[in-house]
């Protein structure tokens, strides 16, 4: 493994990230505010609680899962998708380093700034609601799970992009439905059978519900169920990232 | 043994383009080497199979020995690259984006290469501006810092000079020189041919995916080179007379006569010439040679291979 190299992607991918700290740091902040505002207090108090829980801060895993899926993906992709659209990519292929110290740069860097963003939205939450965290460690880990995870898939998706438009068109058409139906705003016991039984179809379902287990206890799927589909999800993703190592797939013509 | 070894290399993409058809060439240490070829020979194909940015089909090509797909961190880490497009993140600053072309290699920062090698490039001023703010010629410039960053041992530059004005092209020339005083291997595709005959020690013809030729610049440029010889008459004249048939003359606008005749072969008939000039009646008032140049081998080349297809 070139570590070094690895580090130095990482850290690159970084700088852009400090170098608009503020954006970085205030657009989440607006916009959690925003959620408790609307969700939290406008709604919320006409819902009350879920399964014991005050509603403002119920929302908060799901509020925390959507940012950091939306996050990783969208620093997953762009990451890998500005070399290749300003063909600065051709030093990371004739650079002695392989594939895979380049996912992991670009990836960890990818996740890095997801999570950074997460916990922001947690801090910000603690303005707005009482919350305790019956598993932290575990809260810790589903979160860095999730983020590296879906930085993955945003790798995927801007490998496989040829255009900016593609590389929104995944985020747009598939994630954000994914992540709305998933749960982040209500649990799945609240839907007609049917729907639930939907649901359950929905990957992003698994995560917020077992992320939401380590704030408050409480599942709407059992916590193995959640921890086989995030595992599963991003064995697919490393499945594909192998495939495209092998393949040279949109890279190595 | 070659700094640059390449085996039967080929190329073929998907819809059956064969961008290099078995390509054999090997490049000896410290030497600087001039790839020519028009658009679509190959170069940039060629190229990008050494440093690990396409794939070949087949063949074997080795760098410093090492294989460039099995050994490749080996092979990469002695080789530097100068694109031919202007590749650059346009918000990275100068400085910056040199430092981590120097970091991709896992090389420990060096502030002092860093600044020597901007400074070289006319640069160094210029260390805290964003890529974007710089004129196209700067650009290059910064190309050429970020492959040097890691100290390379071959540098490949894809047409370097092309598009870029005399001052830079000069400049580019000076550092080329002074790598090569280094030991560095150099290796520059061009379609400017004054461009290989001005600094390459040997000449490579590439042409439709194949090497049709490597030659020691200036033994090939004698051993092709057809030489023309140039006589101004005393008197000139309107036709040439038919019992100087057998020199292929032709009459110069100025009603001299121009001999074209081949360096290589045993006798070159200046010889016989002069004295049946002088039987003909003919005064010679000057005489004057001139070698082919590159470009005439070039093109000569090129069509022999289109006949022969």
């Amino acid at each position: 493994m070139n570590w070094p190299a690895i580090g130095s992607i990482y850290s690159h991918e970084m700088m852009r990230f400090f170098r608009t700290l503020m954006q970085s740091f205030l657009s989440p902040v607006i916009s959690t505010s925003l959620y408790f505002v609307v969700f939290g207090a406008a709604i919320g108090s006409r819902i009350d609680e879920v399964e014991g829980v005050s509603y403002g801060a119920f929302i908060v895993p799901g509020l925390i899962m959507l940012s950091v899926i939306t996050q990783a993906i969208s620093n997953g992709s762009f990451g890998i998708f500005f070399p290749k659209f300003t063909g600065t990519i051709y030093e990371l292929l004739s650079a002695p380093i392989n594939f895979f110290e380049i996912v992991i740069g670009f990836v960890g860097a990818a996740a890095t700034k997801a999570l950074f963003i997460g916990i922001v939205i947690l801090g910000t939450s603690f303005l707005f609601v009482d919350l305790t965290i019956q598993h932290p460690a575990a809260m810790m880990a589903f979160m860095v799970m999730t983020g590296v995870s879906f930085a993955l898939f945003g790798f995927i998706i801007g490998i496989w992009a040829k255009n900016f438009e593609q590389l929104q068109l995944v985020p747009l058409l598939i994630v954000t439905p994914l992540i709305f139906l998933g749960g982040s705003f209500y649990s799945i016991s609240m839907l007609p059978p049917f729907w639930q039984t939907i649901a359950l179809l929905n990957p992003v379902v698994y995560l917020i519900s077992g992320f939401r287990w380590a704030f408050f206890g409480m599942a709407d799927v059992p916590i193995a169920a959640s921890l086989l589909a995030i595992a599963a999800f991003m064995a697919i993703c490393l499945g594909v990232v192998w495939w495209i190592f092998r393949t040279g797939w949109r890279i190595r013509s | 043994m070659a700094m640059v070894q390449i085996t039967d290399a080929r190329k073929s993409y998907e819809g059956g383009f064969e961008a290099l058809r078995g390509v054999n060439l090997s490049i000896e240490q410290g030497e600087i080497l001039a790839l020519l070829g028009p658009n679509g020979a190959g170069k940039t194909t060629l190229i990008s199979a050494i440093c690990g940015i396409t794939q070949p089909t087949s063949g074997l090509i080795q760098v410093g020995g090492h294989d460039v797909v099995r050994d490749y961190r080996k092979a990469r880490a002695l080789v530097g690259l100068v694109p031919q497009e202007i590749n650059l993140e346009p918000f990275a600053k100068v400085r910056s984006t040199v430092e981590f072309s120097r970091g991709l290699f896992g090389l420990k920062r060096d502030d002092a290469l860093i600044e020597r090698i901007l400074r070289q490039l006319s640069l160094w001023d210029k260390r805290d501006n964003s890529v974007r703010e710089l004129s196209g010629g700067m650009k290059r410039r910064v190309l050429i810092a970020k492959a040097l960053a890691h100290e390379p041992r071959v540098l490949f530059l894809d047409e370097p000079t092309a598009g870029v004005d005399v001052e830079l092209r000069r400049d580019m020339w000076d550092v080329v020189a002074e790598m090569k005083r280094d030991g560095v291997t150099i290796i520059l595709t061009t379609h400017y041919i004054e461009e290989a005959e001005a600094i390459a020690d040997r000449v490579g013809v590439i042409n439709k995916g194949q090497i049709l030729l490597v030659e020691e610049k200036a033994s090939l440029m004698q051993r092709m080179g057809q030489k023309t010889l140039r006589i101004e008459l005393t008197d000139p004249i309107d036709a040439i007379p038919s019992s100087l048939n057998e020199y292929a003359l032709i009459r110069a606008e100025d009603g001299g006569l121009i001999y074209t005749y081949d360096t290589r072969a045993e006798r070159t008939g200046i010889g016989r010439l002069m004295a049946d000039l002088s039987e003909a009646g003919l005064h010679v008032r000057d005489v004057s040679t001139a070698q082919n140049s590159l470009e005439d081998i070039f093109v000569g080349l090129v069509a022999q291979q289109e006949d022969a297809a």
